[in-house]
């Protein structure tokens, strides 16, 4: 049975209005464009089967090469859509305005796409990753049978909680506790295979949570999210993908702060609080130079940076058992 | 936060490095690449600190980097004596070689350049060689073309294992599509190769990891590393 906020992550979808690029339209009138729900854990290529059929008597003959921009931003599709809804659009914009092309694939920025078999492998191999990370091989993951693997993708690709909730298990992934619950249930069935290490004292422990970390970063400070400016470049986008090393010791809850500042040491410290009891005049002009953690968004939720990390691992994880986590900050000034 | 970790943790021998260790092996495998590999470009370290607009406070991050290598294309490929490249450096000796080429393949004359990155995995605790090919005037290689450029053992490789041996990925630090060899198996025989070394009694130490690795790695792009290197 899967827990209530995993079921809104999966239910999670994004309204999108799909515009098809004028250098594609060979009709005329131009056609309108196509409203979809776009799963917030899907990817932008499995949409083109419902996509394709408002566009087709509109394309010039020639054969796909399909891709998405917004606002003329060529989108990743390797990039679950609901993490670059989150990435690209800090003050959410609904319905999402996308552009569809079928042509002029921009094979410099974005990898080669051939449809559901790339998406599903990436998906695969993410899943191969996150397993070594998790439990220290891919053995699992190797050995699902095909046709298993076939139907986890396919409960990934429909949206189908109940089918994953049956198929995943069998991957055998170490699961961390809930941080909050862990004293009451020392019966827990599944401790953390493999990875857990304990220190000569047996008090701290540490697991590796497989974590995708988008930062986007900007020079200018501001005030309300409507005036981040728009995104010109993925360059402004820095892409740790890099594993969070859980540490747990007695007596201190492990926070989304510490996963973050632990991938983003050049952001540690104070100078993202906004409580700071103790602070001085020459921390705030530290903070200048340092930069800032602006906003934090995992699943289209804004985060709290002192909720506890095992919980959001354990219930805003994506189906490749990654957490992708998108992140504004104000760069250092230097 | 954790720059105070030894680089001892190697000596477990279980095919593993940490980002600090894997420091320590570039810079082993590029001196040890120069003394032995005169006539090749040598293996440069490019630092993280050019990462903008993070800075990594662990300056000892980076990636090793060799660039511009040329190969010429060869029919010969179909030859199964003929696994290993035609590679040659961006020297003088380029035309003499571009002359052999010809008389095979008069109609391909054109040179294909490679850039090789041996990128330290987080994820998998190992190196990861991500390279890409482009033409003279900069225009891309695909898979397709590379193909013929790969020893055949690769190409059929290749064809078995489309998804998962080399796929094009995101570079991870250049934010632009490369290729990648598929690292999940690396641990593996790098356990296999070091506890080989180390049954005289001795551990692989780490400054030779990179060399071991790219011994085999290598030969999957057809490039060959000297014998003096791997002792």
């Amino acid at each position: 049975m899967a827990n209530e906020a995993v079921k809104y992550v999966w239910e999670g979808a994004i309204p999108l209005q799909i515009h098809l690029h004028k250098s594609d339209v060979a009709s005329h009138p131009a056609p309108p464009p196509a409203l979809v729900l776009a799963p917030r854990i899907g990817y932008l290529p499995l949409l083109v089967p419902l996509i394709k059929p408002y566009f087709k008597d509109s394309l010039p003959p020639g054969e796909d090469s399909i891709w998405f921009d917004y606002k003329g931003f060529p989108l990743k599709w390797y990039i679950p859509t609901g993490v670059l809804f989150d990435l690209l659009c800090a003050e959410p914009e609904r319905p999402w305005n996308l552009t569809i092309h079928f042509r002029g694939y921009p094979s410099n920025i974005l990898i080669p796409c051939e449809g559901e078999d790339s998406v599903k492998w990436n998906f695969v191999n993410s899943l191969k990753e996150a397993a070594y990370i998790i439990n220290g091989n891919c053995k699992n993951v190797m050995n699902m049978s095909q046709s298993d693997q076939e139907d986890l993708w396919t409960s990934v690709m429909n949206g189908d909680l109940d089918a994953y909730t049956r198929l995943s298990p069998k991957l055998k992934m170490g699961t961390i506790e809930d941080e909050f619950s862990r004293k009451t249930s020392l019966s827990s069935p599944q401790p953390l295979q493999g990875v857990p290490e304990t220190d000569v004292a047996g008090q701290v422990k540490t697991a590796r949570i497989p974590v995708r970390l988008y930062v986007r970063s900007i020079s200018k400070d501001f005030e309300n999210l409507e005036d981040v400016p728009e995104i010109d470049t993925w360059d402004d986008i820095s892409y740790l993908n890099r594993p969070v090393e859980f540490l747990r010791e007695e007596g201190k809850c492990f926070t989304l702060r510490d996963a973050i500042e632990s991938l983003l040491p050049e952001f540690t410290g104070e100078k993202a609080q906004t409580s700071g009891e103790e602070r001085s005049m020459d921390e705030s002009e530290e903070a200048q130079e340092s930069g800032e953690i602006k906003l934090v968004r995992i699943q289209g939720i804004e985060m709290k940076l002192e909720i506890p990390f095992s919980w959001v691992v354990n219930n805003l994880v994506h189906p490749e058992f990654y957490l992708h986590i998108s992140v504004l900050v104000k760069a250092p000034q230097r | 936060m954790e720059s105070g970790r030894e680089v001892s943790d190697f000596s477990s021998g279980d095919g593993r490095l940490t980002v600090e260790d894997f420091s320590v092996a570039a810079r082993g495998f590029s001196d040890n690449w120069k003394t032995h590999n005169q006539s090749f470009p040598p293996w440069s370290w490019v630092p993280l600190i050019s990462r903008t607009p993070l800075v990594s406070k662990k300056q000892e991050e980076g990636y090793l980097s060799l660039e511009k290598i040329i190969i010429l294309s060869s029919l010969e490929e179909k030859n199964p004596e003929e696994d290993s490249l035609n590679v040659e450096t961006d020297c003088s000796e380029k035309e003499e070689s571009i002359d052999d080429t010809i008389l095979v393949q008069p109609l391909d004359n054109e040179a294909h350049y490679y850039d090789f990155h041996i990128v330290y995995s987080a994820s998998y605790r190992v190196p990861v060689l991500y390279f890409r090919g482009y033409c003279s005037g900069g225009k891309p290689l695909s898979l397709d073309v590379i193909k013929k450029d790969l020893p055949s053992c690769s190409v059929s490789l290749l064809m078995e294992s489309k998804w998962t041996f080399i796929t094009q990925e995101e570079h991870p630090y250049l934010n632009r599509p490369w290729f990648k060899l598929h690292p999940c198996g690396t641990e593996e025989w790098i356990k296999l190769l070091s506890q080989s070394s180390s049954s005289a009694g001795c551990q692989m130490p780490v400054e030779l990891y990179l060399v071991s690795w790219f011994s085999v790695v290598g030969q999957v792009v057809g490039l060959r590393i000297p014998l003096e290197m791997l002792n």
